[in-house]
């Protein structure tokens, strides 16, 4: 009898794992399907470029403030930890290139597509959410519009462009940031700081590398986003679930993006 | 067409983000500091290069003149086959020195060019003769120990006097070509 049991649970457990496993599989075909679909419907999404500015203001324009706040604190701390560091070396003036590589080659765009994932994913996944769990997405292919060319594409563009943007920026306020404590806080020599990160940053190598990560951060936080809320289970609970996910997976994503895209561009 | 407010702002924010990429290639990046224009190339053989790197900078009297092209072994005299890319408005006589110096004590290495006296130049595909490898650290150290239990085991008392000298000799000339072609460093005085 106790043994029965056991055994019972036992496949319980088994068919769980095996449950989980094949929807994670699932739901992988499934992202991929609406990112083919999204691409092949793209063309409606340029045709009427209005819906997509209307989507960069949300996504891109919007999210400025975060960007701008915590890519100007982000390169203040670097200044102050960096300069803390370097100082004990004797090379104080090496600060303007830490800060300048560790947010042109990395904090730039994972922390932009961390912050992009929480303010302005969510409110993708929420807003598509509620639109399918109010059936305005039935409503439109009653009515013969595809809402994945009128509604996921613009939206999808808008994340692509609006993030190089947001990383750029971050990255260049970032380095004022760290300007702004080194010279006239600390006391670094300006022209110092301004010639040693010239002759370390490459344009290539580091810049361009760089903006190639936010495009690649962009397509995926945007496309995870747009799939959570597209394939939410109409209720609010499913809207808050999805909404959930959105930023858990986005963020994993980029980590590990991160680290894959780093490894390809560093030729050891 | 009909202009509303979002346009202004996604145009303002495209602006911004041209600007910031701009900034970042002007103020932050080389673009603008390493454009150095048409260039010809030269090679120079090396037994050693150390830690030189392919882009890094070719000066002489200290400005940068071009960058280190591709780094090559050459299986046949195992020696390292190092092309320098140097600016067309820079020519250089064909008794050229090139040297390996490194930038400071833990810096970047950068290959040197001292001009010599000859009165044709050096063109494209040409090759310098007269190099000088880099300095490794580890064999300057250890040849310097060797030096010192040299001196510490003759008891003699000119023996001090002519290893120091000999020790001076192989830091001022080049102490890695006296070291790799007899096998062994000269400075065991009589």
């Amino acid at each position: 009898m106790i043994r029965s049991n056991l055994l019972v649970s036992l496949v319980r457990t088994l068919r769980n794992i095996g449950h989980h496993f094949s929807d994670r599989i699932w739901r992988l075909g499934a992202g991929a399907r609406l990112f083919w679909l999204t691409l092949i419907s793209s063309g409606e999404s340029f045709r009427r470029f209005h819906l997509t500015i209307r989507e960069v203001y949300f996504t891109g324009v919007l999210s400025l403030i975060i960007i701008i706040v915590s890519a100007f604190f982000v390169g203040m701390v670097l200044a102050l930890q960096g300069y803390n560091t370097l100082q004990k070396y004797g090379s104080s003036e090496a600060t303007g290139v830490l800060v300048a590589l560790s947010l042109v080659r990395e904090l730039g765009p994972v922390v932009t597509a961390l912050l992009f994932a929480g303010r302005a994913g969510t409110a993708i996944t929420a807003e598509i959410g509620l639109m399918k769990a109010t059936e305005q997405l039935s409503a439109m292919e009653m009515m013969a519009v595809s809402p994945i060319a009128r509604v996921i594409a613009p939206r999808f563009w808008a994340g692509v462009i609006a993030m190089p943007i947001l990383a750029a920026l971050f990255s260049m306020i970032g380095i004022l940031g760290g300007y702004l404590v080194a010279v006239p806080l600390i006391g670094v020599d300006s022209g110092a700081f301004w010639s040693q990160m010239q002759a370390n940053v490459d344009w290539h190598d580091d810049i361009v590398n760089g903006v190639i990560k936010s495009v690649v951060f962009g397509v995926a936080c945007t496309m995870i986003a747009l799939f959570e809320g597209y394939d939410a289970p109409p209720t609010a609970e499913g809207v808050s679930r999805a909404t959930t996910r959105t930023v858990v997976t986005s963020s994993l994503v980029v980590l590990g993006l991160d680290f894959v895209l780093t490894s390809f561009m560093i030729t050891l | 067409m009909e202009r509303t407010t979002i346009d202004l702002w996604v145009g303002i924010f495209v602006a911004l983000g041209v600007a910031a990429l701009l900034g970042l290639a002007m103020k932050v990046g080389n673009l603008t500091t390493s454009s150095i224009g048409p260039t010809y190339t030269v090679t120079a053989n090396f037994e050693n290069i150390g830690g030189l790197k392919p882009r890094a900078p070719v000066k002489s009297a200290g400005v940068v003149i071009g960058r280190v092209g591709n780094i090559k072994f050459d299986p046949a005299t195992f020696e390292a086959v190092v092309s320098l890319n140097v600016d067309k408005r820079y020519a250089f006589p064909k008794d050229t020195f090139a040297n390996i110096y490194t930038a400071g004590l833990l810096g970047e290495q950068y290959i040197g060019l001292e001009a010599g006296g000859d009165e044709a130049m050096l063109k494209s595909g040409d090759k310098i003769t007269q190099t000088q490898d880099a300095v490794v650290l580890e064999k300057m150290i250890s040849q310097f120990l060797y030096n010192k239990a040299s001196e510490s085991k003759d008891d003699k008392p000119a023996a001090p006097a002519a290893s120091t000298k000999a020790t001076d000799d192989a830091l001022g000339s080049n102490p890695l070509d006296e070291m790799t072609k007899d096998g062994s460093p000269k400075s065991v005085a009589p």
